[in-house]
């Protein structure tokens, strides 16, 4: 069957249809780019809340009461800031037990301790200021009459804007009672646990990578290339696992079975041998470089796959071993994509929380960790920790340590930015 | 062919190449002779391109790529399996199709392959030299430092001619070295083949047949084959007889413009 020529041209709308065709076309793209942009509103408007969430948490009035008003305690007049170191500790022996008294003595002498030192503690034992209620941002700014009523109920309270985000939060370590904790250990133990994860998976990470894109696609054995799919495949899966399962790998192969390596009793780093376990930052760190190396792996073969071939046919062909031209043309040119990839995969090791709670970081730690041996616990595990408690007050200091983990956040992966564009520049 | 006197360079002898197992050439004789030009012409899947790389074992970098016969350098055979390919290489220079300088500068796109090599002597001057044969010292002398990518297509493949150079090779291969440039750039790659004939062999792949009866002394017309599409040669031989009095039906169709 032949179609004449003249009856396929009539099939087309001409004309007025055309125009409406053709209008109606445009109305269906416009239509879809609606579709899109409120996707990306959407998206835009959840990570808003999150940050409202945790910033109308981080800041807003509290009620204080004191147990013992400072006034009470003034000596011949004279207020608690002008008294003598002496004075203070004769305060404080008056109000608190004997027996917390000699704890103090054994931790330090008091005649070892500073003013200030002494001073501390007669307001955190004596005058034991407590935060009866916390409000959150917002209510702190519209709902003031609500704040008024509570306070008229409370006559001995004292009302005060809070950040709960301040310069000690960040410098001390942990507490149980909420205004005095800090997050000191836990950004020590995060800093650790990041450093060994990313100096174990990137060299492990890029050299897989190098030998499955550059080595192992060019194999021609077929047994060895059906392998390498294999491999390949496996790696691509392993991204995809969640990261509990990894937390029981940490947990069976880093804290049980290489325990004496992970607790450092091999090389005798332990202070007491009897208390020492895996659960420490080597375990940690380790455990997530093994969550990390597929995405580490996967981005950077995809970095070096995207070095056009033609550099390495002009390198093997000048008369460059394979190995030269990976290490003059291939990686020089792939070392952007490569940071970049790193950097998404250690932002989720941050992040990483499941994990480390099943190898079993330490919720409760007031000494910096100081080495690989150390036990630890890092910010997500605190802010997990913190939101988990019953009191107001932690919420708002959970709130505030999610700040300080963006912005640690944030920090680390603008200087990974910075490192990769001087290297970006580096090769032209 | 006698060997012993220099005056062929190649030797091919019943070659055969497969990309899996499909035969992209068959049964090919062919040699080439030292300080001239020779050109392969043909439609494109003719298998030009895949015996030009024959000659410094290119092929090897693809994965399915199978080479049977001789590939004949000085009588020395390319495929024997004591041959390394690293060395062949450092011989036997190629220009690419598209130019492909490294992402360095000028300087370090020609100083790389004389270094790596283990060149001893004074690289600024091997530079020089090698700019200077390639000739694009003039136009570049000022900008040694700067990219090899801020260079115009022309420049950029006469970079890459200077780069493969350096390492003084004995014979260069140029796979369609202008089909990326303007005419004005394409005539001056000519005049420059024209140059480094004197101390090169050259064997170059083209798709036009206007340049292959400008620049080239032989020239070799392959053709793929109807029945098992595996590339053939069709005809060898002096450049002037091939154009003006092919004796083969196939290339004087082709010369002549009726297919291909």
């Amino acid at each position: 069957m032949s179609v004449k020529p003249d009856s396929s041209v009539a099939s087309y709308p001409e004309d007025d249809g055309l125009q409406s065709f053709v209008k109606r076309r445009h109305r269906q793209g416009l239509t879809w780019r609606i579709v899109f942009q409120a996707a990306t509103i959407v998206a835009i408007l959840a990570l808003l809340a999150l940050l409202y969430n945790i910033i109308i948490g981080s800041f807003g009035y509290v009620a204080l009461q004191n147990k013992i008003e400072p006034e009470s305690l003034h000596v011949d007049g004279m207020p608690l800031e002008e008294l003598s170191k002496e004075q203070l500790v004769i305060i404080l022996s008056e109000h608190i037990s004997k027996g917390l008294m000699r704890r103090l003595e054994h931790d330090q002498p008091f005649t070892e301790r500073t003013r200030q030192d002494v001073y501390n503690l007669v307001i955190e034992r004596v005058v034991e200021q407590r935060v009866v209620k916390s409000w959150s941002l917002t209510v702190s700014f519209f709902k003031r009459d609500e704040i008024e009523t509570f306070m008229a109920g409370l006559p001995q309270g004292k009302l005060e804007f809070r950040s709960w985000l301040h310069w000690n939060f960040l410098i001390t370590p942990q507490s149980s009672t909420p205004e005095l904790a800090g997050i000191r250990t836990a950004i020590f133990g995060t800093l650790w646990v990041i450093f060994i994860t990313v100096a174990v998976a990137f060299p492990l990470g890029v050299g897989a990578a190098i030998y499955l894109e550059e080595y192992a696609a060019h194999v021609g054995n077929p047994w060895l290339r059906r392998l390498n799919a294999i491999i390949q495949t496996n790696i691509n899966n392993l991204a995809g696992v969640p990261s509990i399962i990894y937390g029981m790998l940490g947990l069976v192969i880093f804290v049980r079975v290489m325990e004496p390596l992970t607790s450092g009793a091999f090389l005798g780093a332990v202070e007491d041998a009897t208390t020492a376990n895996g659960r420490t930052i080597l375990s940690a760190g380790l455990t997530l470089a093994i969550l990390i190396l597929p995405l580490i792996i996967i981005n950077a073969q995809e970095a070096i796959r995207a070095v056009p071939n033609s550099l390495r046919q002009a390198g093997m062909g000048l008369g460059a071993t394979k190995w030269q031209t990976i290490w003059h043309h291939v990686l020089p040119n792939a070392i952007p994509g490569i940071l970049t990839g790193n950097i998404l995969a250690m932002s989720r090791a941050i992040g990483e929380t499941a994990p480390l709670v099943v190898i079993g970081a330490s919720t409760f730690i007031t000494v910096d960790p100081n080495g690989p041996f150390s036990k630890f616990t890092t910010l997500p595990i605190q802010i997990y920790q913190w939101t988990a408690r019953p009191q107001d007050e932690f919420r708002n200091i959970a709130a505030a340590a999610i700040i300080v983990l963006l912005v640690l956040l944030l920090t680390l992966n603008a200087s990974a930015v910075l490192l990769r564009n001087r290297y970006g520049k580096k090769s032209l | 062919m006698n060997y012993t006197n220099g005056k062929y360079v190649f030797d091919i002898q019943n070659l055969n190449c497969y990309y899996g197992s499909f035969r992209a050439v068959k049964d090919t004789d062919l040699s080439i002779e030292s300080k001239k030009i020779t050109a392969f012409i043909g439609p494109s899947g003719c298998g030009k391109s895949t015996v030009l790389r024959t000659f410094n074992r290119m092929n090897d970098l693809i994965p399915s790529a199978r080479v049977t016969g001789e590939v004949l350098f000085h009588g020395q055979n390319l495929y024997d399996p004591d041959v390394d390919p690293v060395e062949v290489r450092r011989r036997i220079g190629m220009v690419f199709q598209k130019p492909n300088p490294f992402p360095k500068s000028i300087y370090e796109n020609v100083a790389w392959g004389a270094r790596i090599n283990g060149f001893k002597g004074n690289m600024d001057e091997l530079v020089e030299q090698s700019l200077r044969q390639a000739a694009l010292w003039d136009e570049v002398k000022d900008k040694l430092d700067q990219s090899g990518l801020g260079l115009s297509g022309g420049q950029q493949q006469r970079l890459c001619i200077a780069r493969t150079i350096a390492p003084r090779p004995e014979v260069i291969l140029m796979d369609e070295p202008c089909s990326a440039l303007d005419p004005i750039a394409t005539l001056k790659i000519e005049d420059l083949m024209r140059q480094l004939v004197k101390n090169y062999t050259i064997i170059i792949v083209t798709h036009n047949m206007q340049q292959a009866a400008r620049v080239s002394d032989y020239t070799a017309y392959f053709l793929m084959d109807r029945d098992d599409r595996a590339g053939l040669l069709i005809e060898y031989g002096v450049t002037n007889e091939i154009f003006t009095k092919p004796k083969d039906q196939r290339t004087e169709d082709y010369i002549t413009g009726r297919f291909g």
